[in-house]
């Protein structure tokens, strides 16, 4: 009998074994699957309440942790929210993080792996766990011009950038919201801010339509039309391009017209310096018929187009033209050459292309955050200038550029001009219906060592509208930028 | 009958010794939830550490004098576990505005009164023996209890399980554990030898007659009426699991297990087949994780956050009031584990989990010692089924297997699950205290029923 109360005796401490065995599996070996679990909302309430690290633009808190008496011990106050609130995005406890708080919230919070050692210190010390700060790269006066410059009401984006680092300079768009409402400890509250926020046309509560928001790019797209052109070996700088007022589709009813506000019409061949200066239709969509879809496809990608993978260190939307899931036919090629139909790109992707023109035909990674540093100020990590990709080769960029200046000083871009400074540029004007377009601007200065990138979208505006926006408010932050 | 060399020694102070660590322990964490969520030391405070220290050094003092040679170790590591228990409780409480706590303290009081009743009035743990059939019809009774209307408290969290009397609820399948547990160990005390002896012999089985394999069979029925009725899987498992290991030990046949095991699988595979609530349980216990079981009524919400909060808890703990055990459902019940583990973590629950296997091998060790078969089945079938009971709600709350409602025994809120273990406590101190005491024949009451069986000889190996 007691060889039996033994053997069961060791069925029970088996059954103990066990359970040491799964307490170790779950509070040790599977501690970062379970936190990392998109269910679990635990960590973000543990910190919700905590001390976060400050987001700093020109060492001025933007979004910091301030102390408060209730049993939630700090709560998150944002410095001029409408300003950046499409950076920081918030950090709410019934909606989650976005924006840099959601993508550096390990640095802001003191988790990320390189703080293990702080939080054995403060293990130790017994200090309270204090998280790291966030510098962005952005320069506020910048910042404020251009949100400026955006007319209330209208809305748009603006991306400003340098294009040898790939440093977000400027980043806005509009309408924006005082993030503060979201970040409110109130339940009742959050609720209220939340429906009346979600109803503003053209909003984006969760990052800035920069970055976030797909447009149809219109003329803008011609240059990568033009680099595929070049790139192809089939046209050389000197080319001379079909310029018909319409192109037509053989069996097809469709037609495509030139571009009706400019000189285009005047001729009926094109070189490519005249095609751009007057951003006519028919000679890109004519290269792209003539190259087919997949050189154009390969030439997007190439500048950024289809990568879902690019963080700023938020997660960037990925701009589409579509590749060989999207077998497209000739009208369709040939309206999507232009920059419409089913091509569609987010300002950030447009001012990184532009970038890669100006910075000899390499595209840099852009980057918003420029430092993280410990309490004590100990600088943890520090922008490092990336290549992203080489999009064209150095010859073809520098000619782009060439004829980008010829648009602003001979062309439809001229209120772009600096003077004293050389800008390279071009306009986009992607008809939406009912006489609304997607206004753009994209160019860079000076074209001999370009410093700035500055790329503006005014979404569903009338073609007088968006001129009044773009180009002239180019010609403005080139010159806040420049000094000039 | 075989015996261990026991040194005859009362150790009484030294558990006198332990029992102040144990209260010192327990005022400390009560202390420290306070500290910690910003609460005075208010007189509750004082007065619920006191009436913890009169009844744990009454029951001390009782023992003294009326179970001299009992194990020294059980009763402080249960006031350890009860006083971790009622600091996770009133923790909780402050979280989320219950009165849990002072329940808890109430029938926290009114168990260890029981049991030092028990110990008081028990001369001998062989009179039970007297009581075989009084007790397997007080289980029937028992078990019959909630499905009775009237004083059923109906459907609760899945499982009818429940009794309400007036304000007062109470499971009576706890207590139907330890009368169970005394209906086999008379049973088979007094029958082993026709179980043993008779049957034919297949191979190396010896298997059991048809008629002695009758209170199996009931045992069997008694497991899925509770499923298949109560819809309570986890006391299922508990009542065939305490009726194997009691007729392994009673006839040291390992045929019996085999028997069993089949006798589970065929229960276990109908039950997955024909319950949709059994099929449920496994089905969510296997993809707890995925979003859509989470979200589903009766899903996974339950384990799965429990299983964050351990996680969040880590290795060491988040402290006291330091993490949100409130968010996980029946925090302070079923999930206690992970409350504790998510504030005193990896290292906290260890030291839980070490001191229920401290508890369970001293239960083991007093059906090793004591002498009469009865005893030795009794003794191993409450700590058996203690193991098992811990080691269903541990292994279910982390997910080892599905999670089913059994209590934690001395942690968890609930008084009737605090009344049956206490009571348990001081069944096993009983036996081990025969186990111990130095043979006096004279001692031993005179027995109505069949003579000492006789144990073969055994080859004697330290006690584990």
């Amino acid at each position: 009998m007691n060889q039996a109360i033994r053997n069961s005796w060791i069925v029970a401490i088996a059954l103990f074994a066990l359970l040491f065995g799964s307490i170790s599996y779950v509070q040790f070996f599977a501690v970062d699957s379970l936190n990392a679990n998109p269910n679990n909302n635990r960590q973000l309430e543990m910190n919700f309440c905590g001390n976060r690290g400050p987001i700093l633009v020109d060492g001025q808190a933007i979004a910091e942790s301030v102390a408060t008496k209730t049993d939630c011990k700090f709560q998150r106050k944002y410095n001029d929210p409408l300003l950046y609130a499409g950076l920081t995005g918030f950090f709410s406890k019934y909606s989650g993080q976005y924006g840099v708080e959601s993508a550096m919230k390990d640095e802001l919070t003191g988790t990320s792996d390189s703080a293990l050692f702080d939080r054995i210190a403060q293990a130790f010390t017994g200090a309270q766990p204090q998280g790291r700060s966030v510098e962005l790269t952005v320069d506020s006066k910048i910042q404020k011009l251009a949100y400026d410059s955006i007319p209330d009401g209208i809305g748009g984006s603006i991306v400003v950038m340098n294009p040898k680092t790939g440093a977000i300079i400027a980043m806005v768009s509009k309408p924006s919201y005082d993030t503060n409402l979201l970040a409110t400890h109130n339940k009742a509250d959050f609720d209220e801010s939340m429906a009346s926020l979600v109803g503003i046309p053209g909003i984006n509560l969760f990052g800035s339509s920069a970055y976030k928001q797909l447009y149809a790019p219109g003329s803008v797209f011609k240059i990568i039309d033009t680099a595929a052109a070049l790139e192809s070996g089939k046209y050389k700088k000197d080319s001379i391009l079909p310029n018909p007022a319409q192109l037509t589709f053989p069996g097809i009813e469709y037609t495509l017209p030139n571009y009706a506000n400019g000189q285009c019409y005047t001729q009926d061949k094109a070189s490519f310096a005249f095609a751009l200066e007057n951003s006519c239709n028919t000679p890109f969509a004519s290269i792209a018929l003539d190259l087919g879809q997949d050189a154009i496809t390969a030439q997007a990608e190439k500048f950024g187009f289809n990568d879902n993978s690019l963080t700023l260190p938020d997660s960037v939307v990925g701009s589409r033209f579509p590749g060989s899931e999207g077998k497209l036919d000739a009208p369709a090629l040939a309206q999507s050459a232009i920059g419409q139909r089913d091509v569609l790109s987010t300002p950030l992707e447009i001012a990184m292309m532009t970038a890669a023109i100006a910075n000899g035909g390499k595209q840099m990674a852009p980057n918003l955050v420029q430092t993280v540093r410990t309490p004590e100020l100990k600088t943890v990590s520090s922008l490092k200038p990336e290549v992203l990709r080489q999009s064209t080769t150095p010859e073809i960029a520098a000619q782009i550029t060439d004829w980008m200046v010829s648009v602003v000083d001979n062309g439809i871009a001229s209120a772009a001009a600096v003077p004293g400074v050389e800008v390279a540029g071009k306009t986009g004007t992607a008809e939406l219906g009912d006489g609304l377009n997607n206004s753009w601007f994209t160019g860079f200065a000076p074209a001999n060592d370009p410093e700035v990138v500055v790329t503006i979208v005014m979404p569903e505006v009338d073609v007088a509208t968006g001129a009044q926006f773009t180009s002239p408010n180019a010609s403005k932050l080139f010159k806040a930028v420049l000094k000039k | 009958m075989s015996q261990l060399l026991t040194v005859s020694k009362p150790r009484r102070n030294t558990e006198l010794l332990l029992l102040v660590l144990a209260l010192a322990m327990s005022a400390m964490a009560n202390g420290l939830v306070n500290l910690n969520l910003g609460r005075s030391f208010d007189n509750d405070f004082y007065i619920q550490i006191a009436i913890l220290t009169v009844l744990s050094v009454g029951f001390h003092v009782v023992l003294r004098f009326k179970a001299k040679y009992a194990d020294p170790v059980m009763l402080p590591v249960v006031v350890a576990l009860n006083g971790l228990g009622l600091a996770v409780i009133h923790r909780l409480d402050i979280a989320s505005g219950d009165t849990a706590g002072t329940r808890q303290w109430m029938w926290t009081s009114l168990a260890a009164i029981a049991a030092i009743a028990v110990v008081w009035f028990l001369r001998d743990h062989r009179i039970l023996r007297r009581y075989t059939y009084i007790s397997l019809l007080a289980s029937v009774i028992l078990l019959i209890l909630p499905l009775v209307p009237g004083i059923s408290a109906g459907n609760v969290n899945g499982a009818t399980v429940w009794i309400a009397i007036g304000p007062f609820t109470f499971q009576p399948g706890e207590i139907a554990k330890i009368t169970l547990a005394m209906f086999f160990a008379g049973y088979l005390s007094s029958n082993r030898d026709l179980i043993l002896l008779a049957g034919k012999k297949i191979g190396p089985l010896q298997l059991p007659r048809a008629q002695d394999l009758a209170p199996m069979i009931v045992a069997w029925l008694a497991s899925v009426g509770v499923l298949v009725f109560q819809r309570d899987l986890g006391t299922s498992i508990l009542f065939f699991g305490l009726f194997m290991v009691m007729i392994y030990v009673a006839t040291s046949r390992i045929s019996w297990i085999f028997i069993g095991l089949a006798l589970i699988a065929v229960g276990g595979v109908a039950a997955y087949q024909l319950f949709p609530h059994v099929t449920r349980r496994i089905d969510v216990w296997v993809h707890a994780l995925n979003p859509e079981y989470i979200g589903a009524a009766g899903g996974s919400f339950q384990v799965v956050e429990g299983l964050f909060g351990l996680a969040n808890g880590g290795l060491m703990g988040t402290g006291f009031g330091q993490g949100s055990p409130d968010n996980v459902p029946l925090a302070n019940s079923d999930m206690i584990i992970a409350s504790i583990g998510e504030e005193l973590g990896l290292v906290g629950l260890f030291a839980v989990i070490s001191l229920y296997a401290l508890f369970i091998a001293r239960g083991f060790r007093a059906a090793l010692g004591t002498r009469d078969a009865f005893g030795k089945l009794l003794a191993v079938g409450l700590s058996f089924a203690f193991a098992l009971q811990c080691f269903v709600i541990i292994g279910g709350v982390t997910r080892l297997i599905p999670l089913t409602g059994l209590t934690t025994p001395f942690l968890a809120a609930g008084g009737s699950s605090l009344l049956a273990n206490w009571i348990i406590l001081a069944l096993l101190l009983k036996i081990s205290d025969a186990a111990r005491r130095p043979i006096d024949v004279s001692a031993m009451p005179p027995s109505s029923e069949t003579p000492p069986t006789i144990e073969p000889t055994q080859k004697e190996v330290p006690a584990p």
